[in-house]
């Protein structure tokens, strides 16, 4: 009895707690409404598509392949993100450069979003920092699995 | 012929009254729980782009459960299947008959009770149809023959038996200090004042006799923390079978078993539609003096009374419901047979002891 005494008492502070949560929220939603700018807001919501978060700079987002000097990938084509890949979505095909200084290049480098699990460790890997996870594209779905393939034309920017 | 006239368009008001705040209890629901956990809360369904606070939400849930598919599942009993919400349902939306909304009203030589019927045993109706009410969640979770809903219902019988007792003793103590069990009785002698200028409701006569009937009635709505026969986060409960139309009726049933209980608690405890110190013909100060009041007017006023409370109590069991967590079931028979029923019974004495001294 006792003890059910004091589960009521306990009972009571959790309701306290909640209706002090909905009538202070309720008041600045209600200055809100009334056009009254408080530093407080009602709700902690960011309604997303109107109310964007600013992404931290090392958020990894949308691979992109950076170009060089020339407009060119800065990719050598060595395959050393191919390798680390752990979801074995990069495909690099290379081929000869006839400069000299580059020797390689990369004929095709195509990345599977669908399958990326965006560790990033294809930018850790990458020598020449060719390939970055710098967008700050967050929104790419597509309506079917190619539209999530992505090649050289899509990825170079 | 006029008199069935009346009585139709009473029971097309109420259950206007009745569905209309179902619906958008469904839509209080989600926006209290939002404010109260710091977000937002439904906002999105818009008709041409207007979107009200997301007014419109209750209207875009209700047509997307009618055109969904209405499965029956092949291993079902398939026609209790399909009777159990209806039953569930029904035996929630007829209360409403037995409520009264206001005092009379006088149009010309005629008299019309702001209530569908006013039965002389009104009390024993309202707690005979919410009773009920449980055979629809026993039936369903029989009826579709998965293990999961024959445990949910399950849980709901052995949920109705340890809070039916209290709900019903804890009422006793209230029938012996307003001798009637209509309803539309105990709300007049509710209007009388206590020492001159306290109102007499039930909550002053009968606190102990309102927290057990509180409690046992938040078991009755079957919703957190009395959510047993649902269950949600281990057996999903006595609706796993059910989709569409049929689920909802489940759901509304859970919206309008809160309306009911707390139109119940408000009448049989908080006056009704008793305005503090509001007579017929308008409030008479404790402290002297009147604000004599023309007759629709006052009617107005204990309608607005009625609803205003009624409100209330959905509101705080809203608040209950996202505020606790969920009673273990040895808990809540705990709860039901040593803590309520003793309680009850000590109300019923102590009631009767003080009574007897004050003779």
């Amino acid at each position: 009895m006792i003890k059910a005494l004091g589960y009521f008492i306990e009972i009571i502070r959790g309701a306290l707690i909640t209706s002090r949560h909905f009538f202070v929220n309720m008041f600045f939603h209600i200055l809100k409404v009334m056009g009254i700018k408080t530093k407080r807001k009602g709700a902690v919501t960011f309604q997303y598509p109107e109310q964007r978060k600013e992404i931290a700079s090392r958020h990894r987002s949308l691979h992109r392949l950076v170009p060089g000097e020339d407009g060119k990938p800065r990719c050598v084509a060595c395959m050393l993100c191919a390798t680390v890949c752990p979801s074995e979505c990069i495909y690099v095909e290379a081929a000869e450069d006839p400069e000299l200084e580059m020797q390689k290049y990369p004929a095709q480098f195509i990345i599977d979003i669908g399958r990326c699990c965006f560790c990033g460790f294809c930018v850790e890997a990458c020598p020449e920092d060719a390939i970055r996870m710098d967008t700050g594209t967050i929104e790419f779905a597509g309506y079917t699995r190619d539209d999530l393939v992505y090649d050289l034309d899509k990825l170079l920017r | 012929m006029i008199e069935v006239l009346i009585v139709l368009v009473k029971i097309v008001c109420a259950l206007v009254w009745f569905l209309l705040l179902t619906l958008y209890l469904t839509w209080v629901e989600r926006k209290e729980s939002a404010v109260i956990q710091d977000r937002i809360g439904a906002n999105r369904a818009s008709i041409f782009g207007i979107r009200i606070l997301g007014l419109f939400q209750p209207f875009a849930d209700a047509i997307k459960m009618i055109f969904k598919e209405d499965f029956v599942p092949a291993f079902s009993r398939k026609f209790l299947h399909t009777i159990a919400p209806f039953i569930s349902f029904f035996f929630v939306a007829i209360t409403i008959t037995a409520v009264p909304f206001g005092d009379s009203i006088r149009i010309g030589e005629r008299t019309i009770t702001l209530q569908i019927l006013d039965f002389n045993v009104g009390l024993l109706f309202v707690l005979a149809m919410l009773s009920l009410g449980i055979y629809g969640i026993i039936l369903s979770g029989w009826a579709s023959n998965n293990r999961y809903t024959l445990v949910g219902g399950l849980r709901g019988a052995a949920q109705l038996i340890s809070y039916e007792v209290a709900l019903g003793l804890s009422l006793i103590g209230l029938i012996m200090v307003y001798p009637s069990l209509k309803l539309s009785n105990i709300v007049y002698y509710q209007g009388e004042l206590l020492f001159g200028f306290l109102p007499k409701w039930g909550i002053i006569l009968q606190p102990l006799g309102f927290i057990v009937f509180f409690f046992a009635a938040l078991a009755e709505t079957k919703r957190v923390p009395f959510d047993l026969p649902e269950g949600e986060s281990e057996i999903i409960g006595f609706f796993t079978e059910y989709s569409g139309l049929k689920w909802g009726l489940f759901m509304m049933t859970d919206f309008m078993e809160i309306i009911v209980v707390s139109a119940l608690v408000t009448t049989l405890f908080f006056g009704g539609w008793q305005v503090p110190w509001l007579a017929a013909d308008g409030f008479h100060w404790p402290w002297g003096g009147e604000w004599l009041l023309p007759h629709w007017l006052t009617i107005v006023f204990q309608v607005a009374a009625f609803n205003i409370k009624v409100f209330f109590f959905c509101w705080l069991q809203i608040l209950i419901r996202w505020t606790y967590p969920r009673f273990r079931y040895d808990q809540l028979m705990d709860m039901g047979w040593k803590l309520l029923i003793p309680l009850s019974l000590v109300n019923i004495v102590g009631t009767g002891v003080v009574m007897r001294i004050l003779q």
